[in-house]
């Protein structure tokens, strides 16, 4: 099938871009009817948007659109713009996906843009007193200073609807009314994993409805990356989701290495994908620490921990870092490895192995692990591509969506291993998931680590780095789903637009449908279960 | 007799840095003179204050998992009496602030350091805490933690390492270890006319 034929069908007006990736330029006017085909035609079935990005294009405001099939794989970038800066209003594509309501919020948070028949526009990020948009190049940074009151959280909301006249109007929306039973959990609450809050209503034991609040991490690092050289800009994604931090800077090393046409040695590509598995690991023995620990069982937490520090101190002793290890670099890696680097890990793999086995005796098998996990907060196939919940999550629901697997990259295609897919889609399958996966990122290291070709550890790149203009997308995935970067270049040694595509803000946005009707007790089992850092949301 | 040199056990005591402030807060805690049964009533004190001091489960970043490293097995904070945590603030002596805080966050902190019970200490952990660390250039973030709430102890890096961690919580401990509760500077002031 043509998409480019398809799409100027449905609408003629679209203009193509082919700088870096392709992308189709639609006006607005066309835009909602056009997605809207483009999901529900059999033979484009674009079910699946991975990232919905904000963007400021100096005389208009805009939003791009990444979409792909989960059916045949394919992918396009839609771009849309609003007429003019002062009334930017887009139409709504979150009755299409269900994760683009989360995301548009946050593009109105960010660049003001509003988007018609959205059910709930508010902030998602800053207060609701915030003056400006921060994103928008015009922003004054200065504008907004420290504010120490307490926060009044409303329970109303606005729509934009459509009148038979075709004039915007506004409407008013109830998130609580106020005969229901609501009780506030976090931001300091040690069972939200980090500052997330959740507004729940109860009746009863039962949760009605749960609305989360995020920003209280929102560090500002897509908006200070548009100040920063592309090498200072690496250092943040370590930042972001801490427990991936190898595989995100991963992801934004080889997004800047594809836009300049780099070609990167083998023996880099080995220690990538090493350092990437034994990220994975070191986060998945962090989940079932945390778990454990969320659901009253100490004893994991401190075997977890034991056996954490082991690839900590492999860590340690090639990048310097225990945690946030600085290591990935534009052309390579930072420095070679260590002597001792494939000793050690080749003492730790058959340890863990048979530690692996203790874990499940210890947890897994306990009586009281299956009757808080199993049948407990199923997330059903189709809702989950909807929302977008990649990574453990996704695959716990009978959706194979590893990007090792989908788009390979790195030594990914030329290792085998299994993609582990469970079909319940409850918390259990969801803990199963991150187990298996650890043995199948052992089995990986294993094809690698005998190998790792001789070879320089790095390309030697210019000291000024710019990206050719256009707009790129590249993703990886991290130790908790599909982490993306999206770049939008104006040819400068500053990215004129750098986003980053949240592993974890769908799987908040979904909270409210996994939880639905379950006991507010596993709501804490659920959140450990979806197993989300919550830097990486806010970003 | 007077408040002494503030000593940990398994560390020599020239091997601390900041020997001199602490030093300076004992001489001026020691100026109006300590009464004899109260001063020895106090060392027990504080004795019991630094050796037990239970901090707040707080983390708002990447500084957080490293907290949590100390907990566990092998740097284990239980030896310095360090190892209860509790989740409310009424309950709580220390806040570890470690991870950024944003605007959005900043009343949040300052209600937690509000509810709790004097006395009260904060250590301010990772460069985010203690002055913006990487993102001093963000709309977003507090500039360091000293601007909403006192701190006592600093703790840069970015994680610290464990043993920063343990190294500052020592300090903290140092620090408590001179104080006065019963005599001198705490005593009730008299009405003045
Ligand atoms: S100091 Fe560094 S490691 Fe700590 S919270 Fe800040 S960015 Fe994260």
């Amino acid at each position: 099938m043509d998409l480019k034929k398809r799409i100027l069908e449905i609408a003629p007006e679209t203009q193509f871009v082919e700088q870096g990736d392709i992308k189709a330029i639609v006006p607005s006017s066309s835009f909602y009817a056009l997605a809207k085909k483009l999901k529900e035609d059999e033979d484009t079935s674009f079910d699946f948007l991975l990232s919905l990005t904000g963007m400021d294009f100096g005389d208009s405001l805009g939003v791009i659109y990444h979409l792909e099939s989960t059916k045949y794989g394919h992918t396009c970038v839609l771009q849309t713009s609003t007429t003019n800066r002062e009334n930017p209003e887009l139409y709504s594509v979150c009755d299409l996906w269900k994760t683009a309501n989360f995301n548009e919020r946050e593009v109105y948070d960010f660049f003001g843009i509003r988007f018609i028949n959205h059910p709930d526009m508010r902030r998602l990020f800053l207060r609701d007193e915030w003056n400006g948009y921060p994103f928008r190049k015009d922003y004054d940074m200065e504008s907004n200073p420290l504010n120490m009151t307490n926060e009044v959280t409303e329970d109303k909301t606005t729509e934009l609807t459509i009148d038979a006249e075709g004039k915007v109007i506004e409407k008013e929306n109830t998130l609580f009314d106020d005969k229901e039973y609501v009780i506030n959990i976090g931001p300091q609450h040690p069972s939200t994993h980090g500052v997330l809050r959740f507004r729940t209503s109860l009746q009863g034991e039962i949760i009605k409805k749960i609305e989360p609040y995020c920003g209280y991490i929102h560090r500002g690092i897509e908006k200070m990356n548009e100040s920063l050289t592309y090498p200072q800009t690496l250092a943040l994604t370590d930042r972001l989701d801490y427990l991936s931090a190898h595989q995100n800077r991963h992801a934004l090393c080889m997004l800047i290495e594809k836009a300049l046409g780099v070609e990167i040695p083998e023996r880099v590509q080995y220690i990538r994908t090493i350092m990437d598995e034994l990220q994975r690991i070191d986060s998945h023995i962090l989940f079932y620490s945390c778990l454990a620990m969320d659901m009253g069982a100490i004893t994991p937490f401190t075997y977890g921990f034991r056996d954490r520090e082991m690839i900590l101190d492999i860590f340690e002793q090639t990048t310097g870092g225990r945690l946030i290890q600085n290591y990935n670099v534009i052309g390579g890696v930072q420095a070679d490895i260590h002597p001792d680097f494939v000793n050690s890990v080749k003492k730790f793999i058959p340890y863990f192995r048979n530690i692996l086995k203790e874990y499940h005796d210890i947890f897994t098998g306990n009586v009281i692990v299956h009757q808080r996990l199993k049948g407990v907060g199923v997330l059903s196939k189709e809702d989950a591509i909807s929302f977008g919940t990649t990574g453990g999550t996704g695959r716990a629901s009978g959706w194979a969506c590893d990007t090792r697997k989908r788009k390979p990259y790195a030594m990914y295609d030329k290792v085998d291993f299994k993609e582990i897919v469970y079909t319940e889609g409850d918390s259990f399958a969801r803990y199963m998931v991150r187990m298996d996966e650890m043995l199948e990122s052992m089995k990986i290291i294993e094809q690698l680590i005998d190998n790792i070709p001789e070879g320089a550890y790095q390309v030697k790149m210019k000291p000024i780095i710019k990206v050719p203009e256009g707009s790129y997308f590249t993703s990886v995935e991290s130790s908790r789903g599909e982490f993306g970067v999206f770049l939008e270049s104006k040819g400068d040694k500053y990215p004129y637009r750098l986003k980053y595509r949240s592993t974890g803000l769908p799987l908040v946005a979904a909270v409210d449908t996994i939880t639905k009707g379950g006991k507010i007790a596993d709501l804490i089992a659920i959140g450990g279960t979806l197993d989300y850092v919550i830097p990486d949301i806010d970003r | 007799m007077g408040l002494k040199k503030p000593k940990i056990k398994s560390i020599k005591y020239e091997e601390f840095q900041d020997n001199e402030s602490l030093e300076k807060m004992a001489a001026e805690l020691n100026a109006n003179g300590v009464n004899v049964i109260l001063g020895a009533v106090d060392d027990v004190i504080n004795w019991g204050r630094a050796n037990s001091p239970w901090s707040l489960t707080f983390a708002t970043s990447c500084c957080g998992i490293e907290f949590m490293a100390i907990g566990a097995a092998r740097y284990d904070m239980a030896r310095f009496g360090f190892e209860v945590t509790r989740p409310s603030p009424r309950q709580a002596d220390l806040i570890m602030v470690c991870g950024t805080i944003t605007h959005r966050m900043a009343p949040v902190l300052k209600r937690l350091y509000d509810q709790m019970a004097e006395p009260k200490y904060v250590v301010a952990v990772g460069g985010c805490a203690v002055g913006g660390g990487p993102f001093t250039k963000s709309y977003h973030v507090v500039q360091g933690v000293d601007k909403i709430i006192p701190v006592d102890v600093y703790l840069p890096g970015c994680p610290p390492r464990p043993e920063a961690f343990l190294y500052s919580m020592m300090q903290l401990q140092r620090k408590i270890k001179l104080q006065k509760f019963l005599g001198g500077v705490n005593r009730k002031e008299k009405k003045q006319k």
